[in-house]
């Protein structure tokens, strides 16, 4: 609840923004209900004009009925600059959560992201935005106009005939009440209904994601019944929530026609009795019929906002989300690296109480290439996330010239280091700007030479419409070894002092993995390089080779003097590569 | 609508007859008017207002009916449907399933059907409803007064006209909206994707100006399409208001004729203000079926494909070969087969010769779309061959019963996959009845066995969706261990081992061989450390057998063999165990001649 009210003052907040533009709905809003309520009186007006044969007072009847359209008009005008102002407000709400919830994602630490779903990020920014949109205007249209409706029904009943009007008001809350009372049933169902619904999704994600393995393993009928059970209880659900939510409109109906045979028989005896005439009857049908719509509309608008505000909070979350610890304010430029790397003492852990990486030191000079190698998840890729500052160390240091890389800003550390990962990621857009993806203002010539330089210059030639050959999301129109050689044009063109390297398990196929193999040679010359090696001749070229186990360095050496040791290098290399 | 006749009748019927209760509401006013105000008789009023609430209830009960009718043949008809689509999608072969894709068979099977259900409630409840008010609404006012329900013929085309205009408009548009969100989606999800590049290179302010460019896009989208479609209830209230002030001119001039009474003029406005209300849920009613009716189609698209069918090919008299003893009998045969993927250009196989005999291990070695997967895919029919055959125990696999075909393979997928349950419970996935003992024989095997025995309730470990808690390299041992429950003749490895580190490798492999020699077992790789033992080794290239044979054969004459080892390896150590098998067998240089097999063998 309290956290409710924080959304809704916050939200509120948000709108503050809006002032004028909510100040216009909110006056064409009480504009048009004004006029809506207006116009049955100029119909009840225009009746009372027709009494009978002979008897109608034309020239009264039609600046009466002169006025009628006027108002008609005006009416539909509010109700549309209404309408515009509230779009509006709504949809530049909505992109400016949206802008704000993206540009947090820019700055959240790493381990947030990657503790977080991607996916669930995904429909925070999309669909929860969209439902707190949808909730938000209809609230805007409806709830304004069906409070102001039903005051001024009110007001205008009371002042045409007194006991029509407490008639109306004691029957109509009847529907009221009637409608809440099954819309608080349904929602059991409804809920029941999507929780049946979203059981039922995952079993299809599950099976049908896996329908080869599935059939492969002949658990076709099984997966059937299992399918079946959760269908009949949904159909069960589905048919309950159907049934008693469409009772609403009927029951309400039926009120709404009791109030309205109300006001007929007591309005036609107070028309015999003399107190109101034929037009105010009509008048007063007309308003009985109007008051008790909005009561209805509240209804739904107020579950509507229910939900809109829970989708506000899961974005205000996301918004919320605390960023990485901005630069020291004292942060040095790290300028044209020499390329000396020294890890002292480093500690990482990912949860407080179980360490992970302990007491790592590594001196690395200038122009040194440093193959890292050890059994999966020994801590290469942290390593990696350490050097880059993507995670920051909880223990010891990382200094890269001999300054400690957290005294430095995160931009210019992270501009010397090129950093080519197993994972290639691509960007959609065209060949040339996932090249120049590093330095988006490089010439042409600088982005062929990139290219030419990661051997997959002839290959673009090639394509339809050569650099400009649209990459599609995740670069799927490019083989993994294609992908491969793109991202290393991407930091050729850059030009870091400092290299990251993450070889693919997996080789691609064999002519470009002897490009990609080339093309890293090509890249490392001269430069400070730590590579996540897999294939042995890397290992074999590298300056010092880091064994690492557990999140430690066991071993450090040359490929020869490691093999002399016999350690678990030796180990690993029998296993992985010897005869 | 099978099966839901009788709702599918009575629903609308019903809703009819509320209907006709409501249309009668307005003439009953006309009487308190001009008989029981008229002439002051308050027992008319009385009972005429009695009549009114009468027709309320009796509307409600047809309505409460209609509803329930409605409900149920919805709720019926989407679980049918849903069921129907389920089990169709289980017969579907690999090809369909590649064709259609995983994801919109989910989509399809949920928000679709979903949307299906919702337009089925609705369109019983008021498909009939609205025409009818309209209409009968229309007929009464000509009951009423011909003359001026003309009014009504005039106003109901025209607001007809600017309700089909605003849709026409836009319906499209909107669709331009959703195009703009599916961008800011795709923005999203590859800035989290690509976050670690992103970082790398410093372009944080770049992403977000290219996402805001696109929210800005969006919301213009979204207020110009709201400007339109904003125009319908201010535009049909203006016109019904504007034809009200019209009737009541038409019904003045009447009234002064003597050709009407006051109370029918208001019975006219009456029905006239009910034309409105029914116009605009007509409206919504039109959107609903029309979505309701593009997702009908996108399911009845999956259900018209048809599914893979038991088995293809005759009994075919099985070849010469039956004729052996069966330990000589040659246990899988391709016998010059081909297969080209439904909708591709190239054939993804092209002529593949290869006989395997029953306990033998096969490697099958080539880079990444060489057909690898495609080769050991045709063993338990996944996908049929579309030259050549198959044969295995001297049967085409086509004459196999499916479900006996697929019995024999234990297959383990390149993607680890696993299911929601506990670690038994997938395991049996492999056999049903497999003892505990058996579970634990196949995870000692697979490797698994020493990380399942570590987690706290070992066994029956609750396996998060798609195996989120589990590393990697443990899946796929988990996957191994579920195919080796069902003691599967033939073992499939399907690039199997590329998450395992070098030495576990290793150790499976050797716990493979003795855990029972008579398993014939295919081991697809991209590493020549993981084939190197095997019997025989295919060597792929763009889906041509490039070599066939051991090891060291290849190693001595088959230059595509030799380059992928290279490229792991070294040059220096391919040139180094050349040197070495060629001095440990001198016969084995002749044996070079084992390079492309395929092409040697073709003429016979």
């Amino acid at each position: 609840m309290a956290q409710q009210q924080s959304t809704v003052r916050r939200l509120l907040g948000l709108l503050g923004a809006h002032r004028a533009l909510i100040a216009c709905s909110l006056i064409c809003a009480a504009g048009s209900v004004v006029c809506t309520l207006y116009l049955p009186v100029l119909i009840g007006n225009a009746t009372d004009l027709i009494v009978g044969a002979g008897n109608v007072g034309f020239v009264e009847l039609y600046g009466i009925l002169a006025r009628m359209a006027a108002v008609a008009l005006v009416t539909a005008l509010l109700q549309w600059v209404m309408n515009l102002a509230n779009n509006r407000i709504a949809y530049v709400l909505a992109r400016d959560l949206r802008n704000r919830a993206f540009a947090n994602l820019e700055r959240l630490p790493l381990r947030t992201l990657d503790d977080r779903p991607s996916g669930d990020t995904v429909s925070r920014m999309v669909a929860d935005v969209d439902q707190m949109t949808d909730g938000l205007l209809m609230a805007f249209t409806q709830f304004f106009t069906g409070v102001m409706t039903i005051l001024g029904t009110l007001v205008l009943m009371f002042a045409t005939n007194v006991p029509i009007a407490v008639a109306v008001v004691a029957l109509t809350p009847l529907s009221f009440i009637l409608a809440r009372f099954i819309a608080r049933r349904t929602f059991v169902m409804f809920r029941r209904q999507s929780e049946t619904r979203g059981e039922l999704t995952g079993l299809v994600n599950e099976l049908v994601g896996g329908e080869k393995v599935v059939q492969a393993f002949g658990r076709e009928d099984e997966g059937i019944a299992a399918f079946d059970e959760i269908n009949a209880r949904l159909q069960d659900t589905s048919l309950k929530a159907a049934f008693f939510s469409s009772l609403v409109n009927p029951s309400t109906r039926f009120i709404n026609a009791s109030v309205y045979a109300a006001v007929a028989v007591i309005g036609g005896l107070a028309v015999i009795g003399g107190s109101i005439t034929v037009g105010g009857l009509t008048c007063m049908l007309n308003y009985a019929n109007q008051y008790a719509k909005p009561f209805n509309e509240i209804t739904g608008v107020v579950s509507e906002l229910q939900n809109s505000l829970a989708c506000a909070a899961r974005i205000f979350e996301l918004i919320d989300e605390k960023p990485e610890a901005p630069d020291a304010a004292d942060a040095r430029v790290l300028a044209e690296p020499q390329g000396a790397v020294a890890l002292e003492h480093a500690a990482f852990s990912y949860v407080p109480s179980r360490p992970f990486i302990e007491d790592l030191n590594v001196r690395v000079e200038p122009g040194q290439r440093i193959a890292l190698v050890g059994p999966t998840g020994c801590g290469k890729t942290t390593v990696i996330n350490l050097l880059m500052r993507f995670y920051d160390v909880t223990g010891g240091s990382i200094a890269v010239d001999g300054t400690d890389i957290r005294s430095l800003t995160r931009t210019s550390l992270r501009a010397g280091w090129g950093m080519v990962l197993q994972d290639t990621w691509l960007k959609s857009g065209t060949v040339r700007e996932n090249i120049a993806f590093g330095r988006p203002n490089a010439t042409d010539e600088e982005v062929e030479a990139a290219a030419k330089a990661a051997f997959i210059h002839s290959f673009i030639m090639r394509l339809p419409q050569g650099y400009d050959t649209p990459v599609t999301e995740n670069g799927e129109n490019f083989s993994a070894g294609q992908r491969q050689l793109l991202c290393i044009a991407r930091v050729m063109l850059a030009r870091p002092p400092m290299l990251i390297l993450d070889e693919a398990t997996s080789s691609i196929d064999t002519r470009t993995e002897l490009l990609v193999q080339q093309a890293f040679q090509r890249l490392m010359e001269g430069r400070t390089s730590f590579i996540v090696a897999h294939r042995l001749s890397t290992i074999q070229n590298a300056d010092r080779i880091l064994v690492m186990r557990d999140g430690r360095v066991i071993e450090q050496g040359t490929h020869d003097e490691l093999l002399e040791r016999g350690g678990f290098y030796t180990e690993l290399y029998n296993a992985q590569f010897a005869q | 609508m099978r099966g839901y006749g009788k709702e599918c009748v009575f629903g609308p019927l019903f809703k009819l007859l509320e209907v006709t209760f409501e249309l009668l509401v307005p003439l009953v006013v006309a009487r308190i008017v001009d008989e029981g105000i008229a002439q002051g008789n308050t027992g008319e009023v009385l009972g005429l207002g009695a009549l009114l609430v009468a027709f309320g209830a009796a509307g409600l009960a047809s309505a409460v009916t209609a509803q329930y009718f409605a409900a149920k043949a919805a709720a019926g008809f989407a679980a049918a449907m849903r069921h129907d689509l389920f089990a169709h999608v289980q017969r579907l072969s690999f090809s369909d399933l590649d064709a259609i894709g995983a994801s919109t068979i989910i989509t399809r099977l949920t928000s679709d059907v979903n949307q299906i259900q919702t337009g089925v409630n609705l369109a019983l409840r008021l498909v009939l409803r609205s025409p009818f008010v309209v209409f009968g609404a229309m007929i009464m006012a000509f009951v009423v007064d011909a003359r001026a329900a003309l009014v009504f013929a005039v106003t109901i085309p025209v607001l007809a006209v600017v309700v089909a205009v605003i849709m026409l408009i836009s319906v499209p548009l909107y669709r331009g909206v959703q195009n703009r969100l599916d961008r800011i989606t795709t923005l999203t999800r590859e800035s989290l994707a690509g976050v670690r590049v992103i970082r790398a290179f410093r372009r944080e302010r770049a992403e977000r100006e290219a996402f805001e460019e696109a929210t800005d896009s969006l919301t213009r989208a979204q207020l110009f399409v709201g400007r339109i479609s904003a125009l319908m209830n201010p535009l049909t209230y203006a016109i019904v208001n504007i034809g009200i002030a019209v009737l009541i001119w038409t019904g003045a001039v009447r009234v002064d004729a003597g050709l009407l009474t006051q109370g029918a003029v208001i019975a006219l406005v009456n029905y006239f203000s009910q034309i409105l209300v029914e116009l605009v849920k007509m409206a919504n009613l039109v959107i609903t079926v029309t979505k309701a009716l593009a997702c009908n189609r996108r399911v009845k698209q999956i259900l018209a494909v048809e599914p893979q069918p038991n088995t293809t090919a005759g009994t075919v008299s099985a070849p010469a070969a039956e004729k052996l003893p069966a330990t000589e009998r040659p246990f899988i045969e391709f016998d010059h087969v081909s297969l080209t993927y439904r909708g591709a250009q190239a054939p993804a196989l092209e002529d593949i010769c290869l006989t395997v005999r029953r306990g033998q291990t096969i490697g099958v070695i080539g880079g990444t779309g060489s057909g690898k997967s495609s080769l050991v895919n045709l063993i338990p029919r996944f996908y049929e061959a579309s030259q050549g055959t198959l044969l295995v125990e001297g049967t085409p696999v086509g004459a196999w019963p499916l479900a006996e075909l697929r019995t024999l393979t234990g297959m383990v997928p390149q993607r680890a996959m696993l299911f929601n349950g506990t670690i038994a419970e997938n395991l049996r996935w492999g056999n049903a009845s497999a003892s505990s003992t058996d579970l634990k024989r196949a995870l000692e095997v697979a490797q698994a066995l020493d990380f399942v025995e570590k987690l706290p309730e070992g066994i029956n470990a609750p396996i998060a969706q798609g195996g989120s808690n589990l590393s990697g390299g443990q899946r796929q041992r988990l996957t191994i261990a579920r195919a080796l429950v069902r003691r599967p003749r033939i073992l499939v490895l399907d690039d199997s081992a590329s998450a395992l580190d070098y030495a576990t490798d290793v150790r499976l492999r050797r716990a493979l061989r003795e855990l029972d020699p008579s398993m014939t077992v295919f081991i697809v790789s991209q590493r020549t450390a993981s084939v190197r033992f095997a019997d025989q080794i295919v060597v792929l290239e763009d889906g041509r057998m490039a070599g066939l044979g051991t090891h060291d054969e290849l190693l001595a004459g088959c230059p595509v063999y030799q380059e992928i080892y290279a490229s792991q390896f070294g040059q220096d150590a391919l040139e180094k165990s050349q040197a070495d098998s060629r001095a440990a067998d001198p016969a084995n240089t002749a044996a070079a001649g084992a390079a492309l097999p395929a092409t040697g063998r073709k003429g016979a």
